[in-house]
């Protein structure tokens, strides 16, 4: 396993709806961070990035939210949380408040969590997990399309395929991959899409379990929980009986 | 104007689940072919930097190349004329029309003519235009229904549905929907109005700067007997569609059908330079807006579109709408970022009508940043207070929860609890949209909050 040589101060980044709806997830990547030798500290009054309101193009409600989330973050050396489309409003979106360096060194210092094992870490060895199942990855449409660098190559563009998510997965003994027809086709979630679009928002999850269901897929994993918070919502509707896991809870070694 | 409802048409079109499923289908296979083809081209990356990069010149050099355009064009002996808005085309037209004491009129697909509702206007003067694509025919035949889709206007209609249709309007049979006989019924029906046609219309889909000709491309030939038959040829173009050479076109013609339908190139590809001896040839330079989008810093990259489909194609939400679910004559990914400019309280909804998913940008054969001109239009639409009021004020409250901590924690305890102690019938109740067709997560014990105030709070309590 490769180490930074000083421990890394990280704050760790709970997104709104894992504190609320999926607290384990956070737990595991406070106990995956603290096992690969970070410090790890949890800004107390954290709520929220301020994602919901700005990707309704309310920058004035955003505002609050933004200058909160920068109050709780600044002067890390690095932002983790487990959630692409999160980090990816604080490092392209987040300007609904004034530019100042403290903002611009929280924006510049925030990361998603496999790209901060990926990537930072360097981390490609997690001996403590295994996970014997037939999984199917789902991307995030904002880990492939708007984060900057991407997770992952999409099937849009021409070009080397990889993926950071399946090569910090790649260690893990008994993982069987199954492939989806439609690997990277959006699953309908879309943030506030799922309630103001609620139509075609159920549909889309609809046709993505349903090929998750086809695929012969026991889990999904991701590194995006909003995703599958609503690909859940749907296959359990339906009675299907595939489940949904975040990364950090396969990586960390949790029962489930 | 009443604000286009997408979400609404949306649920209607999912609610036949015949026609949703062939379409969400058969857009994806395009999407399928689309890929193939592009994995035949090892610079296919490199040819689509290239045709950004042709258009974003010819966008910051326009006046000058619409000129030169014109220069030339006039020199090849054909007479151009400008319209600075869709009444302005129309009259224009109207006017060549009644010169020639046009009566009637064969057309070939052309978005702009739809963009100017020009065919009511012509009717109105007495002149009947016949659309000569067959896509374009089913849906004129339909009582005048608009186009669903681009570039395959009549994608929403299942076989059955245009036998249907044809065995109403040209007397075909209605029990035989094999696409062979309905496509050699429309032939057939087409064929009188060609030889009869006292005007040939066209558009566009590239204007040459440096030769004054222009490019057709077609798969069904119909702009080419449009063009060659009758003594008289209009075309109908934005001046968004000027390239400067005519070496720069092959950029366009390599990408445009393999973006659009996943075939290497169009069955025709039609150079038109100069009116044949004895017959007129005239084009009308259409702005309609597209000089003031020039002028919008966020948007102005939205003139670089060939019109391929591709975003419509490749778009999760489109391929479930239905293209009609737009309320515009330009629907899917391209629509929702064109039409706010054009009516911003009409097509308010559209810019919500996406999940920002931004495959559409991935697949632009011209590197239009899709997704990225829908997030900055919900700001203006947002801004502009154009957000329907209980969205709004939903958007209010929610900024108070999450800006103040102590109240955050009071709600997600409460959601909680409600949650947990509710009946189930009570929560999933009809004002509840994640419900009606989804499970909601189940309450956990503790938030994360909760937990590492238990776990680890000491030293942060």
């Amino acid at each position: 396993m490769t180490m930074t040589p000083i421990a890394p101060r990280v704050a760790l980044f709970v997104p709104c709806f894992i504190d609320a709806s999926f607290p384990e997830i956070g737990v595991a990547t406070l106990q995956l961070l603290e096992r690969l030798g970070c410090i790890v500290e949890y800004p107390f009054n954290q709520t929220c990035c301020g994602q919901p309101l700005a990707n309704e193009g309310d920058q004035k409600n955003a505002a609050a939210c933004e200058a909160l989330f920068v109050q709780n973050f600044a002067g890390y050396d690095y932002i983790v949380g487990p959630s692409a489309s999160c980090i990816h409003h604080v490092r392209q979106h987040m300007d609904a408040i004034e530019q100042t360096d403290e903002v611009t060194q929280v924006r510049t210092h925030a990361y998603e969590l496999v790209e901060f094992l990926h990537d930072i870490l360097q981390v490609r060895d997690f001996p403590w997990a295994s996970f014997p199942h037939k999984v199917a990855l789902h991307n995030s449409c904002t880990s492939l399309r708007s984060l900057q660098p991407p997770l992952a190559s999409m099937s849009e563009i021409r070009g080397p395929a990889f993926s950071k998510p399946k090569e910090l997965l790649a260690n893990v003994p008994g993982i069987e991959w199954v492939e989806l027809e439609r690997a990277d086709e959006c699953c309908g979630f879309g943030g506030l899409f799922s309630i103001f679009e609620e139509g075609v928002s159920a549909k889309m999850g609809y046709d993505k379990v349903d090929d998750q269901r086809r695929a012969g897929a026991e889990y999904i994993v991701s590194a995006d929980m909003s995703c599958l918070m609503h690909q859940k919502g749907c296959a359990q509707r339906l009675g299907y009986g595939q489940k949904y896991i975040h990364i950090a809870q396969i990586l960390n070694g949790d029962t489930v | 104007m009443k604000p286009v409802d997408q979400s609404a048409a949306a649920d209607m079109f999912i609610a036949d689940v015949q026609h949703e499923r062939f379409h969400d289908h058969h857009l994806w296979d395009l999407r399928k072919g689309r890929d193939q083809e592009r994995d035949q081209i090892p610079e296919w990356e490199t040819l689509r930097q290239l045709a950004s990069d042709i258009k974003a010149h010819t966008l910051t050099h326009l006046a000058d190349y619409l000129e030169e355009f014109e220069r030339n064009a006039t020199a090849n002996g054909v007479q151009i004329h400008w319209a600075q808005d869709a009444q302005e085309h129309n009259r224009i037209v109207g006017e060549i029309f009644a010169a020639h004491q046009v009566k009637t009129v064969i057309k070939s697909k052309s978005m702009l003519t739809d963009e100017c509702q020009m065919r009511p206007y012509l009717a109105e003067l007495g002149i009947t235009v016949i659309e000569s694509d067959l896509g374009e025919r089913i849906q004129q035949l339909d009582d005048d229904q608009p186009p669903s889709h681009i570039v395959v206007p009549a994608v929403h209609k299942l076989r059955g549905d245009v036998a249907k249709l044809f065995a109403r309007t040209i007397n075909s049979d209605p029990n035989n929907d094999d696409p062979k006989v309905l496509s050699e019924a429309g032939r057939q029906s087409l064929r009188p109005h060609f030889l009869a046609a006292d005007a040939g219309m066209t558009g566009a889909n590239y204007l040459i700067a440096e030769t004054g000709s222009f490019v057709v491309c077609t798969n069904e030939g119909n702009a080419d007997i449009s063009a060659n038959l009758p003594p008289l040829h209009v075309a109908s173009v934005g001046i968004e569609k000027l390239i400067p050479r005519i070496e720069d076109l092959g950029v366009f013609i390599r990408l445009l059908s393999r973006s659009a339908l996943g075939s290497p190139i169009t069955q025709y590809t039609s150079h038109f330079r100069a009116p044949r001896d004895g017959s007129e040839m005239h084009i009308v330079l259409v702005d309609n807006g597209r000089s003031a989008r020039l002028g919008m810093a966020d948007f102005w990259t939205s003139l670089k579109c060939i019109r391929c489909g591709a975003c419509m194609n490749t778009c999760p939400v489109y391929r479930r709408s239905g293209g009609l679910s737009y309320g515009s004559v330009y629907p899917g990914p391209i629509g929702v970022i064109l039409n706010p400019a054009i009516d911003l309280h009409r097509y308010r909804a559209l810019p919500y009508a996406s999940t920002m998913n931004g495959s559409c940008t991935s697949v632009c054969p011209v590197k239009i940043n899709i997704h990225e001109q829908i997030y900055q239009w919900r700001r203006i639409i947002s801004e502009k207070q154009e957000l329907p009021l209980l969205r709004r004020t939903a958007l209010d409250v929610a900024a108070k929860v999450l800006a103040s901590p102590a109240l955050y924690r009071r709600v997600i305890a409460g959601v909680d609890q409600v949650s947990r102690e509710f009946p189930r019938a009570l929560i999933y109740n009809p004002l509840n949209a994640w419900g009606l067709q989804r499970e909601i997560p189940d309450a956990p014990k503790a938030t994360f909050h909760q937990w590492w105030a238990k776990n680890r709070g000491a030293d942060h309590e």
